[in-house]
């Protein structure tokens, strides 16, 4: 439904960028600030129009917004939404407001740029999750790479030219190889139109060739083990809203990324890959939880417990069952929101004490109790705690892996008791103990701007742990289309386009 | 009126939201009032189901209520709904009856506290997370209470933050538990993939025809549960994080690790009946477990020096016979037992919560003595939940406790006989920490001039438990039992399903026979013998406990030292699992996986500028360099 027939989606996309350009021309930090974050808002309160005149029930794409673009090339604008982007394009929207209030202070340098970036990258990442079509696909994907690339390497810490580098020229190693596979389904179906292109029927060698293609480049963003070591060096040196945004939505590129492209266009090569994938998928969530029981600092404890999160993403979408790939959905989304708060309350700590090793601290509880109180809320969702958003996701992942294999959930099922362990470490370290500092008996507890920041998250958790369904019921029919897709025996089968 | 259900659990939520979010502004007083009040209104709401249950006919006394549909993907579906019937409200009663009180004694105990407002918010939130455990209708939404009550925990113990051995007893009581969570989502999974459902209802009408007796899945299932059920109730081998949860404010030991959230693996395993019914083998287990640990648990107890540990220890072992009971198929004694453990350990708690407010926080039974002249109230109160504890006839744990040894004489003598150990070691350990405390000379004579009795919020309620100590037994009294008719109807389906499975005489049908007064009069005697036994060795005869210490040599030292299990567990799990994170984040992933990265980089810069040789600029070169590779092509055309 789109009372107003305009293009919701090209504006939500164009919006944040045309807001970057325009920034540039005012004068002011303050005026600036308050630009960015004017843009934002309107930008989430537009998406968030998606959601109320969402067709329910419905599998296909909505608010579809299609028009040649290269015409010699068959290239076209081609746009749509359906219950698989529809949130992460909506946890994009809300984050990047919730990064512009989180930056009101603490940013020093080159204000301007870093607002312009942010701006640059919401409109990037909008793009990736609603283009339909390859090559519109990857001119957003590459659009999302350089935004970041600055980020990192401009405001991030003393080894962020390291890290801003490892990261590009990790992603781009990837996206290199998954324009060659596009290339090549070009030449097999002679459209870049995904919908068209999942009609066809690909020899099954052609079908795993081109999945390694791509999935490479979704498993360097996910970070799927063993391509994950660039993440923890891009957290660490990363500013905090970068780290957000990163482990908020960018890595959700990746995940969505296999969802979107890899199950539907290469089915069987999905199918053959499934033992490999999973026991990666097995490795990242217990591996990657051990590791971050052994970090000394809390940003890359937060960010290997990414790793270990993404690994239950991907363990669900290689359940290959509608329940599998909803459940994985909707943890994308927790993900984004707990990992993101995180983040967040790594940096507020981190403006207060300029440093994040855990030995710094100790009895900060007393010290900054709303702050305290928040972190271990954000902690037990981290942690899968049931009633909150971790949980649910996490539970239909790996009853969803329990149906494909009992052993995936029984591997699954321990990373969750190491969960508990590496944040009930953090909490013990950081908050719990005396407080024998001097340097943290003067930091103030959370100023109201920071709490609004964390507001929407936390209840957030509230909502996806105890309504789940409010969310499921738009995710369902496109997993359960994701299915059908994977199972298709002959072409004839589609995905309703709604013109 | 069964749809106001939800009310029960509204209450507390209220309370935790509102004390949370504004209690430092409300002040002591509001919140002091409001904590209790949300508990009590609970416990009306309770009492008043209860009442209608008992006006309708037994067979109609299960009913669910559905709140609202929680999640559906692909086929799975679960809702959140409640289950009111006989064994729920009956924990529900005990839950927020006890709850209750302990929340008024706490009003007084923490009075001084400058977090009082947070322990009660802490408070208001295990009550609905434990009632959300008793009263779920399905595995999935118990699993919520079930670690709801584990955060609770974690919380309460770790109240204290500041002390480092609160903040790691606490971190350590909600990983321990984490473990026993393992088997239970594990076994949910195999429950919802064999049954397609997860309400209680659905899985125990269709567990006897899907599975049948003895069937594989079944037999993983409920020891799966059984590994849930040793966490949350500190059974071997689970049990080490109980003892250090005495860490934590003395009315939250009675509340949580005494009362309430401990016994929540024994209602699970009940309210499994049908499950443990058709795996006699599992059920066997969690006899096995219930006794082992019965017995294990009390010889620590009669070690310990520290009031509040004497009683963790005698908790476990408690619970053990509740474990014993559940095991053999008596499951409403298990429940009965339960009630009345509730009660007597709940008074023991708060009693030596009042010993240690009236000693400034003293908790060591060696420093204390002739307790009975300064603290009269304490002392008697004490006392009457010692004999119960103890097994002393006529008051309400020597039922209890009875009941459960004749089933299990009836399964297997030899659990009779551990069981019957244990009693004796009860009576002797519960004796002891009233002679030494409370009797004999006072031997630290500073600490005894302070002494004094506590304020009337705490000495009231104790008097109250000590009343349901003492009287709580005779809801379940030989021949009559009032609870064992109660429950019956709930339990009646996991006799059905133990009669499938071959072991009818599991079912906790046996015919009462004489054996069962001869019996009976073995307990009592032996509760009695315990007792004086005590007498002799701590008031009559003081040295004789050194003696027989010392005659035993190394195995003395091994029970004091509780068997080196912490120990045992450190070096054998903890540790390595640390040095192996530790080796993973060091070694492998920075010079394994990241040095591998790093290396295709050198090797891709190398190959660079090696390359960069060959673009020298001389373009005679660049030239014969085409002539060679033109040739070279046309070559391999040719010959191709």
């Amino acid at each position: 439904m789109n009372p107003l027939n305009i293009p919701l989606l090209s504006i939500i996309t164009f919006l944040p960028i045309a807001g970057a350009l325009v920034l540039l021309l005012l004068p002011g930090a303050k005026l600036q600030k308050w630009w960015a974050l004017l843009v934002s808002l309107v930008t989430f309160a537009i998406s968030c129009l998606l959601w109320v005149w969402w067709r329910a029930g419905e599998a296909g794409m909505q608010f579809v917004e299609r028009f040649d673009w290269v015409p010699q090339f068959k290239i076209q604008y081609f746009l749509g939404v359906d219950g698989l982007s529809l949130l992460l394009v909506l946890l994009t929207t809300l984050l990047t407001v919730l990064v512009l209030l989180f930056s009101w202070e603490g940013i020093e340098k080159r204000l301007k740029s870093y607002l312009f970036l942010m701006l640059l990258l919401e409109g990037g990442m909008i793009g990736v999750f609603l283009a339909l079509d390859l090559v519109l696909f990857y001119v957003f994907w590459e659009l999302t790479l350089i935004p970041m690339y600055f980020l990192i390497g401009v405001w991030g810490g003393p080894r962020r030219i390291y890290a801003a580098l490892k990261f590009f020229l990790y992603t781009l190693t990837g996206s290199a190889l998954m324009l060659v596979g596009i290339i090549v389904l070009y030449f097999q179906g002679g459209t870049f139109d995904l919908l068209a292109l999942q009609k066809l029927n690909l020899a099954p060698n052609l079908q795993l060739w081109l999945f390694l293609a791509f999935g490479l480049a979704f498993a360097i963003k996910v970070p799927l083990f063993p391509f994950h070591t660039w993440l923890p060096d891009a957290h660490v040196e990363a500013p905090t809203g970068g780290s957000v945004i990163l482990a908020g939505v960018l890595l959700k590129m990746g995940t969505y990324g296999f969802v979107r492209f890899c199950l539907p266009l290469f089915p069987q090569a999905s199918k053959t890959l499934v033992p490999w994938i999973a026991t990666l998928a097995l490795i990242g969530i217990i591996y990657g939880a051990l590791v971050a029981l052994a970090q000394k600092d809390l940003k890359s404890l937060v960010a290997y417990s990414s790793v270990a999160h993404l690994g239950f993403v991907m363990l669900g979408v290689f359940a290959l069952s509608a329940q599998g790939i909803a459940g994985a959905t909707l943890q994308m989304i927790n993900h984004g929101l707990s990992t993101g708060a995180l983040f967040l309350m790594v940096g507020m700590l981190y403006n207060r004490r300029h440093t994040r090793l855990l030995a710094d601290f100790g009895g900060l509880w007393k010290q900054i109790p709303i702050y305290g109180f928040l972190f271990l809320i954000v902690a037990m969702s981290s942690a899968g705690l049931p009633g909150l958003n971790g949980f649910v996701g996490e539970f239909n992942i790996l009853l969803a892996a329990f149906q494909a294999n009992k052993v995936f959930a029984v591997f699954g099922t321990f990373g969750i008791i190491l969960a508990a362990w590496y944040l009930l470490r953090a909490v013990r370290e950081m908050l719990h103990g005396p407080l024998t500092k001097p340097e943290n008996a003067a930091i103030p507890d959370l100023k109201v701007r920071e709490v609004l920041t964390l507001a929407p998250l936390v209840i957030l958790f509230f909502v996806i742990g105890l309504f789940p369904n409010l969310f499921f019921d738009k995710i369902n029919p496109s997993a359960q289309a994701v299915v059908d897709a994977l199972n298709r025996q002959n072409p004839a089968v589609s995905i309703v386009v709604d013109k | 009126m069964f749809e106001y259900a939800w009310l029960m659990l509204a209450f507390p939520a209220l309370g935790t939201l509102i004390i949370a979010l504004f209690g430092t502004r409300l002040g002591k007083r509001v919140v002091g009032v409001l904590a209790p009040a949300m508990v009590a209104l609970s416990f009306g709401v309770a009492v008043w189901l209860f009442v209608t249950l008992l006006g309708l006919p037994a067979e109609e006394r299960s009913h669910e209520v559905t709140l609202w549909q929680w999640m559906a993907t692909g086929s799975f579906k679960v809702d959140v709904a409640l289950l009111i019937d006989q064994l729920s409200i009956t924990m529900a009663l005990v839950v927020t009856g006890v709850g209750f009180l302990i929340h008024v004694y706490s009003v007084g105990y923490m009075h001084d506290d400058a977090r009082f407002p947070r322990f009660f918010a802490f408070l208001n939130f295990f009550i609905l997370m434990m009632l959300t455990l008793v009263l779920a209708n399905n595995y999935l939404l118990l699993y919520v209470g079930w670690e709801g009550v584990g955060l609770a925990s974690y919380l309460l113990i770790g109240f204290w933050f500041e002390k480092p051995s609160a903040a790691d007893a606490g971190k350590k009581a909600f990983l321990v538990n984490r473990i026993g969570d393992f088997g239970l989502a594990l076994a949910i999974m195999f429950i919802w993939t064999g049954l397609g459902s997860l309400q209680f209802t659905q899985v125990f009408s269709r567990a006897p025809e899907v599975w049948g007796a003895g069937n594989a899945t079944v037999k993983i299932v409920t020891m799966l549960l059984l590994l849930a059920a040793t966490g949350k109730s500190a059974q071997l081998p689970l049990y080490v994080w109980l003892p250090d949860a005495m860490e934590g404010p003395t009315p939250v030991s009675a509340l949580i690790h005494a009362a309430t959230m401990v016994t929540a693996g024994v209602y699970m395993t009940a309210r499994s009946a049908v499950l443990f019914g058709l795996a006699p083998t599992s059920a066997m287990w969690v006899a096995v477990i219930g006794a082992v640990t019965a017995l294990y648990a009390a010889s620590i107890a009669l070690t310990q020096v520290d009031l509040k540990r004497i009683l963790a220890y005698s908790t476990i072992s408690q619970l053990g016979y509740m474990f014993l009971a559940v095991g053999v198929g008596a499951y409403a004694s298990g429940i009965f037992h339960l009630a009345t453990h509730a009660f007597f350990k709940a008074l023991l708690f708060l009693a030596a919560g009042s010993v240690m407010h009236g000693l400034h926080g003293e908790l060591d039974i060696r420093k204390m003595g002739n307790l009975r002249a300064k603290m009269p109230t304490t002392y008697w109160t004490f006392l009457v939940g010692a004999a119960a504890l103890a097994g002393i006839p006529l008051l309400s744990g020597f039922f209890s406790k009875d009941e459960i040894l004749w089933y299990a004489w009836q399964k297997s003598p030899v659990l009779w006989l551990i069981g019957l150990t244990t009693a004796a070691l009860t009576a002797i350990y519960s004796f002891r920490a009233v002679f030494v405390p409370f009797w004999g000379q006072e031997r630290d004579k500073k600490l005894h001039h302070h002494a004094h009795e506590s304020p009337k919020a705490m000495t009231v309620p104790l008097v109250i438990l000590a009343i349901g100590a003492a009287l709580a037994g005779y809801i379940g009294l030989p021949r009559l039992s009032l609870i064992e008719h109660w429950l019956e109807p709930v339990f009646h389906g996991s006799e059905t399903a133990a009669a499938v499975a071959g072991s009818a005489e599991a079912a906790a049908t046996a015919a009462h026979s004489p054996i069962e007064w001869v019996l009976l009069g073995v307990s009592a005697l032996v509760a009695l013998g315990g007792a004086y036994l005590a007498y002799r060795a701590y008031v009559v005869n003081t040295d004789w406990p050194k003696r027989v210490r010392e005659s035993l040599g190394w195995f003395a030292r091994l029970v004091e030292n509780k068997y080196y299990v912490d120990e045992a567990y450190t070096a054998i799990i903890v540790q390595p699992l640390k040095d192996i994170a530790g080796w993973f984040a060091r070694t492998v992933d920075q010079r394994g996986i990241d040095g591998a990265v790093n290396g295709v980089a050198s090797v891709t810069g190398w190959v660079g500028a090696q390359a960069r040789k060959l673009q020298t600029g001389l373009v005679g070169l660049y030239a014969l360099s085409i002539l060679f590779g033109a040739v070279a092509l046309l070559a391999w055309l040719v010959v191709r």
